[in-house]
């Protein structure tokens, strides 16, 4: 018998998660051997799926949601909240994952799509969702499906930053532009961005998004962390970043003091001393697949 | 007189907003040298074992210990309140906490993300409800006779205060009201 009583899954305790993980580090995990090497080292969260994004593109196929054991069993191993990846429109593997009590779904575009136009309703769901997005439109349209956390897209599984600075440069331009903006102009930023007036209204007075903003695809250092947080990005999501590195432990570690210290180079030259090769990267022009194309 | 909201990681900026539309004067503490110039502390939410392992890796644990051994005001809420407690269970092996208060806390005591929840909570001291806002909150299992308890959801403490030390399971930075900010500032400054 309660004494009080408690509404679950509103807007304010699914984006109060987002806030809780600002200044921190969501790391890619694919076992619960790694998702321990990331809690170790400082994470905040890990985002559990079967093949890291540079996985994903080297073997191809269509990329699913995670095996439920499989998450599962990092949640066992864990006691930060776990994140989990269902495709673009697929509200069955975000139902499921719900029911699995994972904290965050990310409706994302690592994943092969299973919708062409419709992205989930997120409203319809207790458990929040992250979205990607590469320009403010984007951002918008995912807000107002219910989305309570915004990634920048960048290009996952390349470890190039470019792709990244690219989408958080065309999100927080808009924001600034959009603050200065007149009342009639308004009329205007909302339909060249696609995106709800109420939207772009609230945009205009706080100056910006109504979620916060993290940044994904392509960090593979310290200093990148340090770019996108200069930038504007709340918190960095790490995918391939760490485990395809030369030695995870380390640099996830050191990432995660990048995160808190962005603003310092000389901490920041300490703790990007001696970790190795970061991964290879990949050249955008050169890549099959552009995963940060897909979502509408 | 002036406020420090340890700014390692989490909802520091939303601690910084409240206390500023008091009227104090505010500072984000990341090293030690940024604990000298501020006279009380707020420990925000976030993630108690990141929170935990910079505390150590930036020098601040030993400091922020001194300084709350030496009669400090702080406030922590959430995570904050997990890195206050006597005694942490379902924690990392190797997270360390103040010890700066008598009360037993079990991290995400209150479930995970599905089961977190909004509240309007008596407390005591205040006229009208306090709307508490409770993300994987910490579940407080015992308290020690020191310690008041000023607010309780289904008979367990989710507010309470010993000495100069508050701790909150919820997130009153969270809800757009200033009265619990307040309260605690009053009393810090009230010397």
């Amino acid at each position: 018998m309660s004494d009080v009583t408690r509404s679950t899954g509103t807007q304010l305790v699914k984006r109060g998660l987002a806030e809780m993980l600002k200044g921190g580090v969501i790391m890619d995990v694919v076992d619960p051997a790694q998702a321990k090497i990331a809690e170790d080292a400082g994470a905040v969260a890990v985002m559990a799926l079967e093949r890291v994004p540079s996985d994903i593109r080297r073997d191809g196929g269509v990329a699913r949601m995670s095996d439920p054991e499989m998450i599962e069993g990092i949640k066992e191993v864990v006691t930060i909240p776990v994140m989990a990846k269902a495709r673009i429109g697929h509200f069955a593997e975000a139902q499921i994952l719900q029911a699995l009590g994972v904290d965050y779904v990310d409706e994302s575009e690592v994943l092969t799509p299973a919708d062409e136009a419709h992205h989930i309703d997120k409203w319809a769901f207790d458990v929040p969702f992250v979205c990607g997005a590469t320009n403010l439109g984007e951002a918008l349209r995912r807000i107002s499906e219910g989305a309570c956390m915004i990634r920048s897209k960048g290009e996952a599984g390349t470890g190039n930053i470019v792709e990244a600075v690219r989408h958080l440069r065309s999100i927080l331009g808009d924001i600034r532009r959009i603050t200065q903006a007149d009342q009639a102009e308004l009329f205007d930023w909302a339909k060249r961005l696609q995106s709800p007036l109420p939207l772009v209204q609230e945009i205009a007075e706080i100056g910006q998004l109504p979620v916060p903003m993290f940044c994904a695809g392509g960090i593979a250092t310290p200093a990148d962390a340090s770019l996108v947080m200069q930038l504007g990005a709340q918190a960095v999501f790490v995918g391939s970043g760490i485990f395809k590195s030369d030695d995870p432990a380390p640099r996830a570690r050191a990432i995660v003091e990048a995160a808190t210290n962005f603003q310092d180079p000389t901490m920041l030259a300490k703790i990007s001393r001696g970790l190795g090769n970061a991964m290879p990267g990949l050249e955008i022009d050169q890549l099959e697949t552009r995963l940060a194309d897909r979502g509408w | 007189m002036k406020v420090g909201v340890l700014a390692l990681q989490g909802a520091f900026a939303r601690h910084l907003k409240v206390l500023g539309g008091l009227g104090a004067a505010t500072t984000e503490v990341r090293a030690a040298d940024d604990l000298s110039e501020v006279d009380a502390l707020v420990l925000p939410g976030g993630e108690s074992t990141t929170m935990s392992m910079l505390l150590d890796s930036s020098g601040l644990h030993d400091a922020v210990a001194d300084r709350i051994t030496n009669g400090m005001p702080v406030l922590g809420t959430c995570a904050g309140m997990i890195l206050l407690a006597r005694h942490v269970a379902d924690g990392r092996p190797d997270q360390r906490s103040f010890a700066a208060i008598d009360i037993d806390v079990r991290r995400n005591g209150y479930g995970r993300q599905v089961d977190s929840f909004e509240a309007d909570l008596d407390v005591t001291g205040l006229e009208d409800p306090f709307h508490g806002v409770f993300i994987r909150a910490p579940v407080v299992e015992w308290v020690g006779d020191g310690v008041e308890v000023l607010a309780t959801v289904d008979g367990r403490p989710v507010l309470c205060r010993q000495g100069a030390v508050v701790v909150a399971s919820f997130h009153p930075e969270m809800s757009g009201d200033g009265r619990i900010h307040g309260r605690f500032l009053d009393r810090a400054f009230a010397a």
